[in-house]
């Protein structure tokens, strides 16, 4: 597999020279960044290319990079606050794209990632793309290329609110019929707007705003100092063989 | 001659045969259908709003609730994309129990596959026959997480306990006592192991009685032969995976072409399709259901001959056992942090797949460094399934729209997330 992805970033540099970004992710898989404008002259390549042959579109969905890498609870200092830091600090949801915090990593706010499959090669490939307007993100329709983008844009369209230029039908698809705002973006309340009953006198469903009051169980961290790394597993994956052997003697 | 014009019919969502709740808008012309056009949404609970608001271990029964049908196959996915962002691997003796509980999900999946699908059709019997034996999966569940559907059993870095030794039994009602209640409980005296052994062995003449009712039965071949063709080019293009695509000739399986778990080390063959339609694609589920039990048996015998940790020992990650925490103050802290915090996930995006029964589930997921996930995607095999519907069912009777939903074996768990 690894050695799958080599030749296939290198196929994608030869083919591709600097329009697009090759990187690659922690499980191995070649990511391709793609400017909004290439996005499906990419698309139509990758397809048709016998080097590459992605014949299928696995997925698709939309990314909102508003508060990445934003915590609610700075842990580096004591304070007398406690637990009420993370509870009002500035998490996700808590600030617009205007109001982000100086140190967010992301330039642009919402992405589209498609995840690409060959059965032809037996690779999958990650390609992305950002949308230039935040106000207005806008980004071509992969409809024509992979059919099944459809409904899959309908879910980028409804829940991010991200427009596909050329889709045939581009409709809410999960939520409510009526349904205002696009509730996976991340300054869309968890609790949600309003809230829906039946009521007995006007004798029809009513719509309310909600009453439940927000609330931050798990305050968002970073820590860096966690350490996941294979040789410290290993050591303890050897201790643990050496206690099994010790206990079977 | 009157005009004669196309009218339009609301199917659903409370039908029968809808698989939940599916409102599908019909143009008909005549008992033709010209365009469908699926309304989905009305199981819509925000699963993946709800993941990015709780720490990554929390997430792992929502899981269960998606596809409700192959309740551990979903866990899988999303376990593995965070054992890749983490970097870690479970012992093999977990990947043995995953690969067996993946392969009695995929038989319980189908076994209510094949008697939802035949009631559909007008086929009773084979509904009474399958949950017989379904009975028997969701057992085994119960034996090994203490639920009878949401699991809730593997975590990242292994699976949360090991096989018990004893397995529930019936106990004396009277309705079931005696020689009957012996019976029932027969195979249940030993370990669970030996319940599942037992189980596996029995099952492919279990799956015999299934095909005399339907595999040569005219009515049953008349609802489904030539229903809802599918090319395996189409297949391919309309994102058509598991089953539906192998039921079109395109032998695709991750299991063998992207093997996790023990698959790669465990013998077995995919079955396709010739004709692409909903009778092939039967065809294709009742031959991978004889294949989990020869899958399960491998895993029965490996498991018996290798006993062993089913989790990583790795603190940061996996919390202590209740001994260790009780003497090791070491352990008492991870303990504290991993249930108050949870662990931080290196920043990366990944995306993990599985066979599930369905087709491949997928998770992308997104880590900005904290200790939730900034972005969950799931990839549900129904979800795609259905969008492919317009297409299928276009030129079909009324009919045939049922034969065509049981084929495409949707659940709005996964449909609607």
């Amino acid at each position: 597999m690894i050695e799958v992805s080599k030749s296939l970033s290198d196929e994608l540099v030869v083919v591709f020279g600097d329009k697009i970004a090759v990187s690659e992710s922690v499980s191995g898989m070649v990511t391709v960044q793609v400017p909004v404008e290439q996005w499906l002259e990419t698309a139509q390549t990758l397809r048709d290319d016998p080097r590459f042959a992605f014949n299928q579109l696995s997925d698709l969905c939309g990314v909102d990079y508003l508060g990445f890498g934003q915590v609610e609870w700075e842990t580096t200092e004591a304070t007398r606050e406690g637990f009420s830091r993370g509870v009002e600090g500035m998490g996700p949801g808590r600030f617009d794209w205007q109001h982000r915090p100086e140190s967010s990593h992301a330039e642009k706010r919402f992405g589209v990632v498609a995840h690409l499959l060959s059965t032809v090669h037996n690779m999958r490939l990650r390609m992305k793309t950002f949308a230039s307007d935040e106000g207005l993100p806008i980004v071509p329709s992969l409809v024509e290329i992979w059919n099944c983008a459809n409904w899959y844009e309908r879910e980028a369209f409804d829940l991010y609110g991200v427009i596909f230029e050329g889709h045939p039908d581009l409709r809410r698809i999960l939520t409510d019929y009526g349904f205002t705002g696009h509730p996976m973006r991340k300054d869309f309340p968890l609790i949600g707007n309003v809230t829906v009953r039946y009521d007995e006198e006007k004798g029809r469903v009513v719509y309310e705003p909600v009453e439940i009051e927000p609330r931050v169980l798990v305050p968002r961290v970073i820590r860096g100092d966690s350490s996941y790394k294979a040789d410290d597993i290993d050591k303890a994956a050897d201790e643990e063989a050496k206690s099994l052997a010790s206990g079977t003697e | 001659m009157s005009e004669i014009r196309n009218y339009t019919m609301n199917f659903g969502p409370q039908h029968p045969s809808a698989h939940g709740v599916l409102r599908l808008v019909l143009e008909l012309d005549g008992e033709t259908v010209v365009r469908a056009d699926p309304h989905i949404g009305l199981l819509h609970r925000g699963t993946e709003k709800l993941i990015e608001s709780k720490p990554f271990n929390q997430s792992i029964g929502y899981m269960d609730r998606l596809d409700y049908m192959s309740m551990m196959c979903s866990e899988h996915a999303y376990v593995r994309a965070i054992e890749q962002l983490l970097g870690i691997e479970p012992p093999m003796r977990a990947q043995y129990i995953r690969t067996m509980f993946d392969e009695i999900t995929r038989i319980g999946n189908h076994m209510l596959w094949i008697g939802s699908s035949g009631i559909d059709l007008g086929a009773m019997t084979v509904f009474l026959y399958a949950f017989r034996e379904r009975e028997m999966t969701l057992d085994m569940y119960e034996a090994v997480s203490g639920a009878r559907m949401h699991a809730n059993y593997y975590r990242p870095g292994g699976v949360y306990r090991d096989l018990p030794d004893t397995v529930p039994q019936y106990k004396e009602t009277p309705w079931t006592k005696g020689k009957k209640l012996k019976e029932r409980n027969e195979w249940r005296q030993g370990s669970l192991l030996d319940f599942i052994e037992a189980f596996a062995k029995d099952f492919p003449s279990k799956v015999d009685e299934y095909e005399t009712l339907l595999t040569d039965n005219r009515i049953w071949k008349q609802r489904t032969v030539n229903i809802g063709v599918l090319s395996p080019e189409r297949a391919l293009q309309l994102g058509c995976t598991g089953p539906m695509l192998r039921g079109s000739g395109v032998e695709w399986d991750l299991r063998k072409k992207q093997p996790y778990a023990a698959y790669d080390k465990i013998d077995f063959d995919i079955p396709v399709g010739v004709n692409g339609d909903c009778y092939d694609r039967y065809l294709v589920r009742v031959e991978e259901m004889r294949q989990s039990a020869r899958i399960i048996l491998q895993c029965v015998d490996w498991l018996r001959a290798n006993p062993g940790s089913v989790m990583l020992k790795n603190f940061k990650v996996i919390p202590p056992t209740r001994e260790e925490m009780k003497d090791d103050m070491e352990a008492l802290i991870h303990h504290f942090k991993l249930f108050t915090e949870g662990y931080s996930v290196p920043q990366g995006e990944t995306y993990a797949a599985v066979e599930a029964p369905k087709g491949e589930f997928g998770c992308y997921l997104v880590s900005d460094g904290a200790n939730k996930p900034f972005r969950a995607h799931l990839r549900a095999p129904g979800f795609v399934h259905l969008s492919a519907m317009d297409e299928m069912v276009k030129g079909h009777m009324l009919g045939d729209v049922v034969a065509l939903m049981g084929t495409m074996d949707i659940v709005f768990g996964e449909v609607d997330r």
